[in-house]
């Protein structure tokens, strides 16, 4: 009689649907996986270790480039973990703006996981489109920090600096004549609050023409429901957070459960899912970005009527500004000693967790009193979720994992530090 | 909010005062208790079961080195830290357990039949610091290359590693060899006692 073996398959490392660096070692009987064991770390940079070698200040950068999808929202939990510890309270429009961006955030990392997810399952289209949408919000990234990925745009005390009044403009060249670029400046031409405004009136829409796309799709629902199903109990078991808890019918929100700056005073709601399988975290998430644009349709008006500091004025931790340093001995110090040294902040050890499109994305921080931080933890969503790979896959076909990998948003930034 | 701490303060002093060394409430509020390593994993069984506990998540786990914490060689017996962070979703609460475990012998049990998330979270931590957890079913190493040796994470470990990696074309595969940067420190590492200026400032929080 034929010797019968499961087969181990290798799913991975530079597999397009691995979605960054995953090696997969995938025990198969035929189609169907009988073991999956992930194989993490190949992105490993080791940002906990260095930041405990840098001034906390200089970290701010690294968060950027853990989950570098989401980056602003990063930059939060970080910055909200020394604030906890410094004992600082953020301006009332620092705490709008960065609402606001974490908004944004969040549309920007909810467009890029939908469409990678659609074209790895097959849906071509729909990627396009979502990058239609994330270039709008990429130049509002531009306008306010200069960079369009890696902001470093949030500070303990506050956000670097306000908002600007005018949006970055195109400019005529060999390949766009003058009536092109002055159409595509049309909707510049005001500050970047009015820019954004614009984009909230006309995002629903295309949200609209995403779930034209998917929602109702034969296809779409054959990959999709009852694929990976994960009830409350187990996510609550696994560690799940965010869209993933959601999906599976739990209603946890930090924005909601445990509001951070000022979402206690804003108007959203949060939608779960019912049945906990990949269509279900699919809907909830398209609900996502649909409520986030209603968050920054209020943080705009808000912003607009109310001008004020976006920075703490205590010299200690944020630098003193640029015209009074060249007048002032006092200020000339502190801008020294800050850009030199940095600030100390008091021992002691604090955690803050932020909403974060994936999850929970908390920093824990251990202080001993020095100018760097003395132990930094990362706790990513990203890294709960694919933990729970291989439950989820068990049982299922081979493609089916695309699917699984797709719905749990992993970006391996966060997952390997 | 403060109400609910202090009242879990005093239900876990009340209920574990054989396991719990010391509770205590930090900034933001955060509630940390510190316990013994020996009893962690009856005491996490009771953090979740307990209605008036109902720990359903384990957020975070994590080891923590403080070999040279304050800048101070530290009490070898308690070198290693093992930070919990747990979450009720029911009562919307969250709690900070530590147990410090020693230099010789830097281990303590597995919390995975507690909480299933456990399991990576108690690899990276082995991965990272070299602490042992027992009755782990696959304590392999996680983040760091395969054949990787030592513990990164750990104080003693430099930042620029002792190896480095580089493919050899007449050997025709990776070879390694002592890594030849030399770490630098651009800005040392100090202490002040500067922090009275936001202790006393109207910004306190």
């Amino acid at each position: 009689m034929a010797e019968i073996r499961n087969f181990t398959m290798n799913f991975g490392p530079q597999h397009p649907s691995a979605h960054g660096v995953l090696r997969l070692v995938l025990e198969m009987d035929g189609e169907t996986i009988e073991r999956a064991d992930p194989h993490i770390g190949l992105l490993h940079r080791g940002t906990e270790k260095l930041a405990e070698t840098k001034p906390y200040n200089q970290s701010i950068g690294y968060m950027d480039r853990l989950d570098y999808v989401s980056m602003m929202c990063n930059e939060h939990g970080y910055v909200m973990a020394i604030e906890k510890l410094l004992g600082v309270q953020v301006p009332e429009r620092a705490q709008y703006i960065r609402v606001m961006f974490d908004e944004i955030t969040r549309i920007l990392n909810h467009c890029l996981w939908l469409g990678a997810h659609a074209l790895d399952i097959g849906a071509m289209t729909v990627f396009l489109y979502c990058f239609r949408e994330r270039e709008d919000l990429m130049d509002i990234y531009e306008a306010v920090s200069g960079a369009r990925l890696h902001a470093t745009y949030y500070r303990p005390g506050g956000v670097y600096r306000d908002l600007p009044g005018r949006m970055p403009q195109y400019k005529a060249s060999k390949w766009h004549n003058e009536r092109e670029v002055k159409k595509k400046n049309a909707d510049r031409q005001g500050s970047m609050l009015d820019f954004l405004w614009e984009f909230t009136e006309r995002f629903p829409g295309h949200v609209d023409e995403y779930e034209t796309l998917l929602t109702d799709n034969r296809i779409w629902k054959q990959r999709t429901v009852n694929i990976g199903v994960v009830s409350p109990e187990r996510a609550l078991q696994l560690g799940f957070t965010g869209a993933m808890l959601r999906g599976s019918g739990v209603e946890w929100d930090l924005r909601k459960k445990q509001p951070y700056e000022v979402y206690d005073k804003l108007d959203f709601d949060i939608p779960v899912g019912v049945n906990g399988d990949c269509y279900d975290r699919y809907l909830v998430r398209v609900e996502e970005m649909r409520q986030s644009n209603k968050i920054i349709r209020q943080c705009v008006e808000w912003l607009r009527n109310n001008p004020g500091p976006v920075m703490v004025k205590e010299h200690k931790v944020t630098p003193p500004h640029r015209e009074e340093m060249k007048g002032d001995m006092e200020s000339l110090i502190h801008h020294f000693l800050l850009f030199t040294e940095g600030y100390h902040v008091p021992p002691g050890e604090a955690y803050a967790a932020v909403e974060h499109p994936k999850g929970e994305f908390g920093c824990y921080i251990v202080s001993d009193g020095a100018n760097k931080p003395y132990r930094l933890k990362v706790r990513a969503p990203g890294f709960a979720h694919i933990a729970s790979l291989d439950e989820m896959v068990r049982g299922h076909m081979l493609a089916d994992v695309v699917s699984i990998l797709g719905t749990q948003d992993i970006v391996f930034g966060e997952v390997d530090r | 909010m403060a109400n609910m701490e202090q009242a879990l303060i005093k239900r876990l002093n009340d209920d574990f005062a054989d396991a719990v060394e010391s509770v205590t409430q930090g900034v933001g509020n955060e509630v940390t208790a510190v316990v013994r390593a020996d009893a962690i994993k009856a005491l996490c069984i009771e953090l979740r079961d307990r209605e008036a506990y109902s720990f359903e998540q384990l957020m975070d786990l994590c080891a923590v080195d403080y070999l040279e914490y304050g800048g101070e060689k530290c009490d070898p017996s308690k070198r290693y830290a093992v930070v919990y962070h747990l979450l009720s979703v029911k009562h919307n609460q969250r709690l900070r357990v530590k147990a410090y475990v020693s230099e010789d012998n830097p281990a303590i049990d597995s919390v995975m039949d507690v909480w299933r998330c456990a399991d990576w979270f108690e690899r990276e931590a082995y991965d990272l610091y070299g602490v042992l957890f027992y009755g782990h079913p696959d304590l392999r190493r996680l983040l760091t290359d395969y054949g990787f040796i030592g513990h990164p994470f750990r104080k003693d470990f430099p930042i620029s590693g002792h190896v480095e990696m580089r493919y050899d074309p007449e050997k025709k595969r990776v070879v390694y060899e002592p890594v030849s940067i030399e770490p630098r420190v651009l800005v040392p590492r100090k202490y002040r006692e500067d922090n009275r200026y936001i202790a006393e400032g109207d910004n306190n929080g």
